[in-house]
């Protein structure tokens, strides 16, 4: 990825997030993963210039180039969707014309056209967090940061989520998002996976697939308990490179099995 | 039964907040209030006007020492008319004005201020009581009426509740929503925010007041003797600086529930310690001075100057200023919590055009 564009150097924030860095790139989306407390949300915080580190560079356009949508949030439940529309407008002072045509584009990718004069709050689950998406991207900020913007919505929808978070990358937007699942963070084109403030693993999610050291194993009974985990009704079981695999059929490992590989490996080193 | 208690217990102890609402605040209460809480006046401020002022003077302090009740004589002036000691009651200088007659066996007349009901009804026993034959005449409130002494104190209690109550409720609101971060990150600053969040509030609050007051002057036939202006101006100080008190408790607050508490805890003492109720003189010194941090105590002042005496404004802007001091300062108080509630967008964009700098 190119230096330069925004970003985070070695960032630190103290208990929550340790020496992480992360580079950005137009038309790209970017996404962190990682279990409850991993520094997800912290990271997401600091992208958006809402929270301060205690060391490091944050580079950051100025609060009206960037988007922000936090957890569960993002709109006011008691204005309709209309009325969020116009209040974020005015925010980031569109003119009338702009704003008009925005409206329209947004309301037509998010297909919450049909639903202007509903309340916030009366929309479903998939559709508050569409509006939510509405109302980042609005103003066409030059960084779109997104904190587990799927969490919490059907599969349908957060099909239709990641096609408005794909356009907004395809028009040149510096994307970055946070998820717990992992299975999205496939989808992005950079993933950073974070381990209790740590940085555990950073790539391309197929590079990271192909870089696990050893061998991931599916079997039906794990052998080695504290190196398998539950997949479907299978297990997964890594054994470390220069260790003998048990035998059995060798999986073709996903960026679930690369993240847990590299938190296995973090442990044991830790210990 | 004894499982769901224990749970109780464990929440409570974790709740430190409504803990100490629970243990210290009942006493802190009964202490403050059983202090305030009194009707008995123990001090009359007099002023004796006419030619006989010298000889009544002596009279009057002999009744008082009789009744146990200090008469402070504020002013002796043997040239004054009934018209002076009118004018000096209108603006608050004393609660009684004693008119003597011409010669030393006339019958000197009494004028008492009606506003000050308390003060008022001892001001009659007492003087019912007297050596000295003195006639009484009650101005302002004459039949002495509960509703004309309460009602320009209840629109100040309602504006409180719309200042303190409301505001800090719609700003916790946000915070709960998680919108407060949102807008932090938005090209605004806090004071835009400040500022924009409280006008409807404040309009709703002017808006209030207009009409509380049109109909406890309609409804319960309280007088409305000064110019409306002076109450209005009251009310725009007033709401200003309930409204900090508001936003500084929704600085210290994470949720609705917690910004109820300690509103109800700014809201309460002012029922009780403003003066609404229970008259200042009668407090003792050592709470009557929470009364003086207390914005209600000076609203209170303000309408009943304005709706019941009609004093004029020379005579009544200490209130005025104590309510544009005290709101200054919790204002700035709660501007200085809420920017550095609001997180870092400014600083933090001082540090980018420092980097830029640098790199550049």
């Amino acid at each position: 990825m190119t230096e330069g564009s925004f970003g985070v150097d070695h960032v630190t924030v103290a208990g929550r997030l340790d020496d992480v860095s992360l580079n950005l790139a137009p038309g790209t989306i970017v996404a962190v993963v990682g279990g409850d407390g991993a520094g997800k949300s912290t990271l997401m915080r600091v992208l958006a210039g809402a929270l301060l580190v205690d060391s490091g560079r944050v580079r950051i356009p100025g609060p009206d180039r960037v988007g922000f949508v936090p957890t569960g949030a993002g709109f006011y439940p008691d204005l309709t969707v209309a009325e969020n529309l116009r209040f974020a407008a005015t925010a980031y002072r569109l003119g009338e014309v702009r704003f008009r045509g925005r409206r329209d584009y947004v309301l037509g990718l998010t297909g919450l056209g049909d639903f202007t004069e509903r309340l916030a709050a009366d929309l479903s689950g998939g559709m508050r967090q569409k509006l939510a998406l509405a109302l980042g991207t609005l103003h066409e900020p030059e960084l779109l940061v997104l904190d587990e913007p799927t969490t919490g919505v059907d599969p349908v929808s957060r099909v239709d989520l990641w096609r408005i978070i794909a356009d907004a990358a395809a028009g040149g937007v510096h994307v970055v998002l946070a998820t717990s699942y992992i299975d999205e963070a496939e989808r992005a084109g950079h993933v950073l996976a974070l381990h209790a403030g740590r940085r555990l693993l950073e790539g391309a999610p197929s590079e990271l697939t192909t870089a696990i050291p050893g061998v991931v194993s599916e079997r039906h009974r794990p052998e080695e308990r504290s190196r398998a985990w539950r997949r479907g009704t299978r297990w997964h079981e890594w054994t470390p490179a220069g260790l003998s695999v048990p035998g059995d059929e060798v999986a073709e490992p996903d960026l679930e099995d690369a993240v847990i590989v590299a938190a296995l490996q973090r442990e044991a080193a830790d210990r | 039964m004894l499982a769901m208690a224990d749970k109780e217990f464990r929440q409570v102890r974790r709740d430190r907040r409504t803990l100490a609402m629970m243990l210290a605040l009942p006493l802190l209460l009964l202490v403050v209030f059983g202090y305030a809480a009194s009707f008995n006046i123990t001090e009359l401020q007099v002023e004796i006007v006419g030619p006989q002022a010298g000889a009544v003077r002596s009279a009057l302090e002999q009744l008082g020492a009789d009744q146990g009740i200090t008469i402070e004589v504020t002013e002796v002036d043997e040239g004054g008319t009934r018209a002076t000691a009118e004018k000096d009651l209108r603006n608050g200088e004393n609660t009684v004005a004693v008119v003597t007659g011409e010669s030393a066996g006339s019958r000197p007349l009494a004028l008492i201020d009606g506003s000050q009901l308390f003060s008022a009804q001892a001001a009659i026993t007492g003087l019912a009581k007297a050596p000295v034959d003195i006639g009484t005449e009650v101005l302002f409130n004459p039949d002495l009426d509960t509703s004309a002494y309460m009602v320009p104190a209840i629109i100040g209690l309602i504006l409180v509740f719309i200042g303190t109550m409301v505001t800090s409720l719609g700003i916790v609101k946000e915070r709960e929503a998680g919108t407060l971060e949102q807008l932090a990150v938005m090209p605004f600053t806090a004071r835009d925010i400040i500022a924009g969040k409280l006008l409807p509030y404040f309009a709703i609050g002017l808006v209030d007041l207009a009409i509380v007051t049109t109909v406890g002057v309609l409804l319960f036939d309280v007088p409305f003797r000064g110019p409306i202006w002076q109450l209005a101006l009251g009310g725009v100080v007033f709401l200003m600086a309930t409204m900090g008190f508001g936003v500084l408790i929704s600085t210290v607050s994470n949720t609705q529930g917690q910004a109820i508490q300690l509103a109800l805890m700014v809201t309460l003492p002012q029922v009780l310690l403003s003066g609404m109720v229970f008259p200042l003189e009668s407090m003792a010194a050592g709470v009557r001075w929470i009364a003086y941090v207390l914005p209600l105590t000076y609203f209170v002042q303000i309408s009943r100057n304005v709706m019941i005496r009609g004093t004029e404004f020379g005579a009544m802007w200490e209130p005025y200023v104590a309510l544009a001091v005290l709101g200054g300062v919790v204002f700035g108080l709660a501007l200085f919590r809420f920017r550095r509630d609001l997180g870092p967008s400014r600083r933090m964009q001082q540090r980018l055009a420092r980097d830029v700098e640098e790199a550049g």
